[in-house]
């Protein structure tokens, strides 16, 4: 099709609007409001790419712990500010040794997660029993996040990496849409990044890693908090667990809620 | 007894006075010199074995192997030139790849079958280009469709079967395959193959030989692998019982 289109053809009419424009008419007719977060940018023939997220996945919030690592995030999609599905799994197992926590827009969550489905599945080609490391399916994500933002075109997703390598050491990061990543003992993305990770940093033992009681702990703790806070998430949410006894996604649970709180609140 | 095609077998493209395509007979004859390949399909699984000859010390003993994993629960063996193998498989791989994409679903084994079979078929078309000289053996286990078995021949025609054979003793094999009762539990299905590759084997002419295995169906979970070690070594002992029984047997008196 696009081996087709002839670049010096006349137009198929003269002084009339583009398609999908409007006729300007004399008098200052208001112009179409663009919504001020969306950036579009002019992609090839005439499309534009947007870099604004449709169907959005809130937080998600991981933990590394001595033996491994945790990962959890709410079941909800919301369309803008509509909580539109709210039974969907944002915490996904990759392969034995990788769990991945996707939010931001949820179609190019999908999206990449296809292309990565099918990359297990050439590794498994290979006949030689060898499954993808954490560290080495973060850093692929990098180098993809990187050259789409590079390109004015991003994937506009915040994801959290997780798994053991074949010795059990835990791996826990961080990739955002603009090829960004870091590595820690917590990271999260959305509002988790700023009303779970100070908690959680709060009750770091200084001198070892958590427990998996701790880490499990943690995560309750925090999901709770992000429930009464966050209005883009619901009480519903699944946890993934990977270490050297397993990789599996676990739930779906429920947030204790309690907001007999409320009555107490007076003045506004 | 083999036909000379004097003129008529330069190329493809050519038919013979009497109707036949001399470059895809000469494509079943390098099949007919490779090692042995079967497949059986039982009843929750397929497996696929090989007569891997061993032409040199100095290998590997998992080099040059002829069993291929195409996707996560397709499996497939090749009997011919293992170059041509490679490079088959590889296609097999991004069919199979292509149509995950689209549908999301592992392709379902008869469609993997067409086009890799219509692939093989249009090479034979052509004078620019040479037949696979192949035989191509494909199995896959699902939930839904259970165990399925396949052949895809150097002419590009392709049947489904409960056991076939490829090979150097693919008329020995068949012989033997006849024996078989159809639905085999997992433990007869992997005998059956080990005692069918050890029998055939010729000892005279082929010193050396490695016997290898594909596998998949519902005791590898729906996942196709490549020698499972306890299933492989029971199909082993099960081939060298065999052959002992039968020494033994001509060494009476």
């Amino acid at each position: 099709m696009l081996n087709n289109y002839n670049s010096l053809a006349q137009p198929l009419w003269q002084n009339g609007p583009a398609p999908g424009e409007f006729y300007k008419f004399t008098g200052g007719q208001m112009p179409v409001q663009q919504l001020p977060r969306e950036l579009t940018t002019v992609g090839p023939y005439g499309t534009k790419h947007s870099t604004a997220a449709i169907t959005t996945g809130s937080s998600v919030l991981g933990i590394r712990y001595d033996e491994g690592v945790m990962l959890a995030a709410d079941t909800l999609v919301s369309y803008g500010s509509l909580a539109r599905y709210q039974n969907i799994e944002r915490v996904f197992k990759i392969n034995k040794n990788i769990l991945l926590g996707g939010s931001g827009d949820f179609a190019d969550i999908q999206s990449i997660k296809r292309n990565i489905d099918q990359k297990m599945i050439e590794d498994q080609c290979c006949d030689d029993n060898i499954e993808m490391k954490p560290k080495s399916l973060a850093s692929w994500m990098t180098r993809v996040l990187y050259n789409r933002r590079s390109r004015m075109n991003p994937l506009y997703i915040d994801v959290v990496v997780g798994g053991v390598d074949n010795e059990g050491t835990p791996y826990l990061a961080n990739v955002d849409l603009r090829g960004r990543s870091h590595e820690d003992y917590v990271v999260a993305t959305g509002f988790a990044r700023h009303l779970a990770i100070p908690l959680v940093r709060e009750k770091k033992p200084k001198d070892r890693d958590f427990t998996v009681v701790e880490a499990a702990e943690l995560i309750r703790t925090c999901m709770e908090v992000l429930y009464y806070r966050d209005t883009r998430n619901i009480s519903q949410y699944t946890v993934g667990v990977c270490s050297l006894n397993g990789c599996g996604v676990e739930g779906p649970f429920q947030v204790n809620e309690n907001w007999t709180f409320a009555e107490t609140i007076k003045g506004y | 007894m083999s036909t000379i095609g004097t003129g008529y077998d330069l190329s493809a493209s050519q038919f013979s006075p009497d109707g036949r395509v001399f470059q895809i007979d000469y494509a079943s004859k390098a099949v007919e010199k490779s090692g042995t390949v079967i497949g059986i399909r039982g009843k929750d699984a397929v497996v696929l074995a090989v007569e891997k000859i061993i032409s040199s010390k100095l290998y590997e003993p998992d080099a040059g192997g002829r069993i291929f994993t195409i996707e996560k629960n397709i499996g497939m063996a090749v009997a011919g030139l293992v170059a041509d193998g490679n490079y088959v498989a590889d296609i097999a791989r991004q069919e199979a790849a292509n149509y995950r994409q689209q549908f999301e679903h592992a392709i379902p084994l008869k469609h993997l079958c067409d086009r890799v079979a219509g692939y093989v078929h249009a090479y034979t078309l052509y004078s620019a280009v040479r037949p696979f000289g192949l035989s191509i053996i494909l199995a896959s286990w699902d939930e839904v469709e259970g165990p399925q078995l396949y052949k895809i021949e150097p002419s590009g025609s392709s049947f489904g079967y409960f056991a076939c054979a490829s090979g150097k003793a693919k008329q020995l094999a068949k012989t033997e395959m006849e024996k078989l009762k159809t639905d085999m539990k997992i433990d007869d299905l992997v005998k059956s193959a080990g005692e069918i590759i050890y029998k055939v084997h010729d000892d005279l002419k082929d010193a050396d030989f490695r016997f290898e295995m594909g596998l998949v169906g519902r005791v590898t979970e729906g996942l196709h692998l490549i020698n499972p070690p306890e299933l492989t070594e029971k199909a082993r002992n099960a081939g060298d019982a065999a052959n002992k029984e039968e020494d033994s047997d001509n060494e009476t008196r």
